[in-house]
């Protein structure tokens, strides 16, 4: 009897099994991402990224970005879910399972959360604090029933909010989502934005719309119309309209460099009050830009029209000559627009973009996938430091006078990396594949180790590492603010893109590209393999090598400390986040990747977290990159005519 | 002359002038070292045979990781980048039951329960670590270009050492001090610590038991077929994806199992870092070894572990380079590269790279 009542009730346990694994159930689908919502929202909260985000606040005592991200996985799985299921479901059951995926991402949360009221688990899981709970019960921490409540309700709110937006007209979707982006970007960069507003715009009238750095809630609402309206509004005047931000940039930028210098500060008009300057630098160049640009996408539309009627003519016509004009001059004088400490950001994202374009040519153009890239970083670096340094381990300059001076060390830092490059490459030119990376890695290793050790003291400086290290002078100036360090990253990379350029468009270029898709058949068709490996590599090092002197100019002082693995994982992130081989996916993947923690604190003590999880992500769902190189995207997709729509949103939207 | 000119290669050359710089440098540090007068700081035998059981301690730990390393290896043509974290968040999370165990008074009042458990616990953690970063990440990615899923691993290292510095904090943390574990035996005139001696014999059994596994189970044998031709296999009517599963449930469960050992025998404690480097010597070791081999990982790690131990004392010190024990990891590295370059088939060398590659 018994065995039999255990054996029906296994029947009945299997059967219940296979309802729920059962995919081709709606419900399945809807458990499954419920769950995962959870699991999410839970992890986040253990980690204690809510508990950094709470700090950050998006709208001035309305809401903090923790209370943002809070929502975020249930509404974007409650997306997603409807996305799949609205075909089949009436729109009523679309909203029920929204619901329902958003109540039980509460659950692991909220179950945590009772068990943390009978066991102290905070001995173990550090971010099970009173933060964390705040945060998750909307901080009715006394009164966990009502805190649990709210939090299923919102949740649940969120999903069917997730729900609501998926079921939308795509025009108003669109609209929607750009303006709340546009509120949460402004809202959770508003420390940088205020920064830069502050150039120009007086403290009171900026307290209009920041209070204390953070976006107030008129301000808020105003942006979400804003983003809203600029979808609505047709493409030529959103155009103009950006045109026309751009110039007033560049003339602001050029006010504010014009005031830098001492001599030419007297010939430019300026005024006490401010208004004069709003209106000279601001109003009045923007509004030229504008009518300006209006005009000539309007006023040219007639004779395009002539010729044909498609986008492809008016984007290679005249505007476009203009646009490359005016994104040259915001790239002159950006240092002067967003200010000091921007610019030192954006010197350290240079530095990474001149090592992302270098390892770009190892791993992107020849395959080579070079996991000990920070060691070129680390012998420029300290070539620089021991030739210019005026302390005790300086080899040629002291207190007294300097000799050798940054612009002799450049040439000198190249090509000791160049040769350090070529010296690593040649024993590891037969390897192939995933034992060349372990191999690099290993290199990269060992130098990390040797610059600490006390071996190398004497010269290096070992742990201590190597300081005094001058700034460079160039004409009498002496280079010692980002915002002119930035003209020298600037000109290192212009430098290194167009080489890059040029090599990946010549007969070597094509040589790389034959041994990344198959060193044997390259090998058969007559290319010099190892030549054309050592080549890449040296190349490759050189970047590198040039990247580190500027690095360690920039900081003055040298230490083992920043040449660990992480430098050539950092570099190696950013260009298959950009898109392996795609220069311009390497200048968007280091303002994400290096820019994004250095602005945010917040966001600094999860970007290895971030970092980890993106490649996993790109690896498996775009190993191309967000940004892929034509010719990558062709060899990947087969035809270079008409890449299909779905392929990619981040290009659907351009 | 000039066949010899054609013939001649840039790389074959500077290989082999750097074979022959390297063989030049160990024999004449060694012999340095060795002729060593007593009063200039010449190591003692005792001091060597401590240095020998301190590496084979260590490369115990090394076996135990690199076989995670050797048997997906074998399977996947991969390498798993992440195993080092897989060691760590076992270590990290059974230090918390070690506490409450030593606070409770269980774990020195039943040790020979106690420390089995916390191995098991730790192994179990692993264990679901490695299943799950196979199943999310890994499994979508067969088939992928090489490299794929090795950035995708470098990816799940990083991800998983953050995960565990925000679940637990950042700072280390101590295993609790087992009193059965202090002190140590004299065997002829040679005193060797117990804890030594404990982390040398349960990674001997874990070895003991894996081999066994491996080679004469039924599951065993399905790992060897899936290794060996993964198409013919699946058509003998083995289930690929429970095989490879299964190989990682395994890999993770040897790697947490040495993550507690190491944390019972070494005092500076467990931190989300501590995977990394132990992680990339045990990939080390598994080269050695001939990577996919079994008992390749297993000779391998102890060889590393020994050579780490004796090779900058034995070595640097003939050189005359000050602070040769920094340099113990550069010693590790220079392994690795070295055995890629010249032997990249590993000790045993039962299996060529170059044929699956």
């Amino acid at each position: 009897m018994t065995s039999i009542a255990a054996k029906n009730q296994q029947g009945q346990v299997q059967s219940l099994w296979k309802l729920i694994s059962d995919e081709s159930q709606p419900y399945h689908h809807i458990l499954r991402m419920g769950f995962l919502a959870g699991i999410t929202l839970l992890f986040l909260g253990l980690i204690g990224m809510l508990e950094a985000f709470n700090e950050r606040e998006v709208i001035r005592d309305v809401v903090t970005l923790a209370q943002f991200v809070l929502f975020v996985p249930t509404f974007a799985a409650a997306y997603m879910a409807a996305q799949r299921i609205r075909e089949e479901q009436s729109i009523g059951m679309v909203l029920v399972a929204a619901t329902i995926i958003g109540l039980l991402s509460a659950i692991p949360t909220i179950v945590i959360l009772l068990i943390n009221t009978q066991v102290n688990i905070r001995d173990m899981f550090v971010h099970v604090n009173r933060d964390w709970l705040e945060i998750i019960t909307f901080d009715n921490r006394n009164q966990l029933g009502l805190g649990i409540g709210l939090l299923l309700g919102s949740l649940g709110l969120a999903g069917l909010l997730g729900a609501v937006l998926q079921n939308l007209p795509q025009k108003i979707r669109r609209s929607v989502i750009f303006g709340l982006s546009l509120m949460l970007v402004i809202g959770v960069m508003s420390e940088t934005v205020g920064l830069i507003m502050q150039e120009i715009f007086t403290d009171d009238f900026l307290d209009n719309f920041f209070k204390r750095d953070t976006l107030l809630l008129n301000s808020a609402i105003g942006l979400f119309v804003f983003g809203v309206a600029l979808i609505w509004v047709p493409d030529k005047v959103r155009r103009s309209f950006v045109f026309g931000l751009v110039v007033a940039m560049v003339a602001l930028g050029l006010r504010n460099l014009l005031l830098a210098i001492d001599s030419l500060t007297s010939i430019i008009p300026t005024s006490e009050e401010g208004f004069l300057d709003v209106f000279l630098y601001f109003l009045l160049p923007f509004v030229a830009g504008f009518a300006g640009r209006l005009y000539l996408e309007y006023g040219s539309r007639d004779s395009n029209k002539a010729k044909t009627d498609t986008k492809a003519t008016t984007s290679t016509g005249r505007p476009i000559r203009v646009d490359l004009i005016v994104s040259i001059a915001i790239l002159l004088v950006a240092p002067w627009i967003v200010g000091r400490a921007l610019s030192d950001v954006m010197v350290t994202i240079g530095i990474f973009v001149l090592m992302g374009i270098g390892l770009n040519v190892a791993v992107g153009l020849a395959g080579l996938l070079d996991l000990g890239y920070v060691t070129n970083y680390a012998v420029g670096a300290y070539v620089l430091a021991v030739m210019t340094s005026t302390g005790p381990l300086g080899l040629f300059n002291s207190q007294e006078g300097v000799i050798v001076n940054f612009w002799m060390v450049i040439p000198v830092a190249l090509l000791a990396a160049m040769l350090a490059g070529f010296v690593f490459a040649v024993p590891v030119l037969k390897m192939r594949g995933d034992y060349l990376a372990i191999a690099t890695l290993g290199f990269g290793e060992i130098i990390g180790r040797l610059a600490v050790s006390d071996a190398l003291a004497p010269i290096i400086g070992g742990a201590q590492g190597m300081s005094f290290i001058p700034k460079p002078e160039l004409l009498g100036f002496t280079l010692k603010d980002p915002e002119q360090l930035y003209y020298i990253i600037l000109v290192a990379c212009a430098i290194t893109l167009i080489v890059s350029i040029r090599l990946n468009n010549s007969r070597t270029g094509r040589q790389w590209m034959a041994i990344r898709e198959d060193e044997d058949v390259a090998s058969a068709m007559g290319i010099n393999v190892a030549q054309a490996k050592l080549l890449a590599f040296t190349i490759s090092a050189a970047t590198g090598g040039v990247a580190g002197a500027i690095f360690a100019a920039k900081v003055g002082t040298v230490f083992p400390n920043s040449f660990s693995v992480i430098v050539s994982i950092n570099v190696l992130s950013l260009i298959i986040v950009g898109g392996m081989g795609s220069n311009p996916g390497i200048v968007v993947g280091a303002i994400v990747l290096i820019g994004l923690p250095e602005l945010l604190r917040e966001f600094s003590d999860f970007r290895w977290l971030m970092y980890g999880a993106l490649l996993i992500w790109m690896m498996n769902n775009r190993p191309d990159g967000l940004w892929p190189s034509q010719v990558r995207r062709r060899e990947l997709i087969g035809d270079d005519s008409s890449p299909p729509a779905d392929e990619s949103p981040m290009m659907a939207s351009e | 002359m000039s066949r010899y000119l054609d013939d001649f290669s840039l790389v074959d050359f500077t290989i082999n002038a750097l074979r022959v710089v390297i063989i030049v440098l160990v024999f004449w540090g060694a012999f340095n070292t060795l002729t060593l007068p007593a009063d200039a700081g010449r190591i003692t035998g005792e001091q060597w045979f401590d240095l020998f059981v301190a590496g084979l301690t260590q490369g115990s730990i090394y076996a135990l990781i690199a076989l995670g390393y050797t048997l997906v290896y074998g399977i996947l043509l991969m390498i798993n980048f992440a195993h080092g974290e897989i060691f760590m968040a076992g270590a990290f999370t059974t230090v918390f039951l070690a506490t409450w165990m030593d606070k409770i008074g269980f774990l020195n009042g039943y040790p020979f329960v106690a420390i089995p458990l916390l191995i098991i616990f730790s192994g179990f953690i692993s264990m679901i670590i490695a299943v799950l970063l196979e199943r999310i990440a890994y499994r979508p990615l067969r088939g992928a270009p090489r490299l794929v899923p090795l950035i995708t691993a470098i990816g799940a290292s990083f991800f998983l050492q953050y995960t565990f510095r925000g679940l637990y904090g950042s700072g280390f943390k101590s295993y609790p001090t087992v009193d059965i574990l202090k002190g140590s035996v004299a065997i002829s005139g040679f005193s060797i610590p117990i804890a030594r001696i404990f982390v040398f014999v349960s990674a001997l059994v874990l070895m003991g038991g894996l081999y066994w596994l491996v080679e004469r189970t039924k599951i065993g044998k399905a790992m060897r077929a899936v290794s060996e031709d993964k198409e013919v296999a699946r058509l003998m009517g083995i289930d690929i994806n429970f095989v490879i599963m299964f190989t990682f449930a395994l890999g993770g469960l040897l790697a947490g199992a040495a993550g507690v050992i190491n944390g019972l025998y070494r005092p500076q404690g467990v931190n989300f870092f501590m995977g990394f480097r132990p992680g990339i010597k045990a990939f080390t070791a598994a080269v050695l070894g001939g990577i996919g081999s079994v008992p390749g990982a297993m000779l391998g790690g102890l060889f590393l572990g020994v050579i780490e131990a004796i090779g900058p004392n034995l070595v640097m010190t003939g050189l005359g380079i000050p602070g040769p024990n920094q340099l113990q990891d550069v010693i590790a590295f220079t392994m690795l590269v070295l055995v890629l370059i010249f032997r990249p088939q590993g000790i045993i060398g039962e299996r060529l790279t170059e044929k699956k590659a």
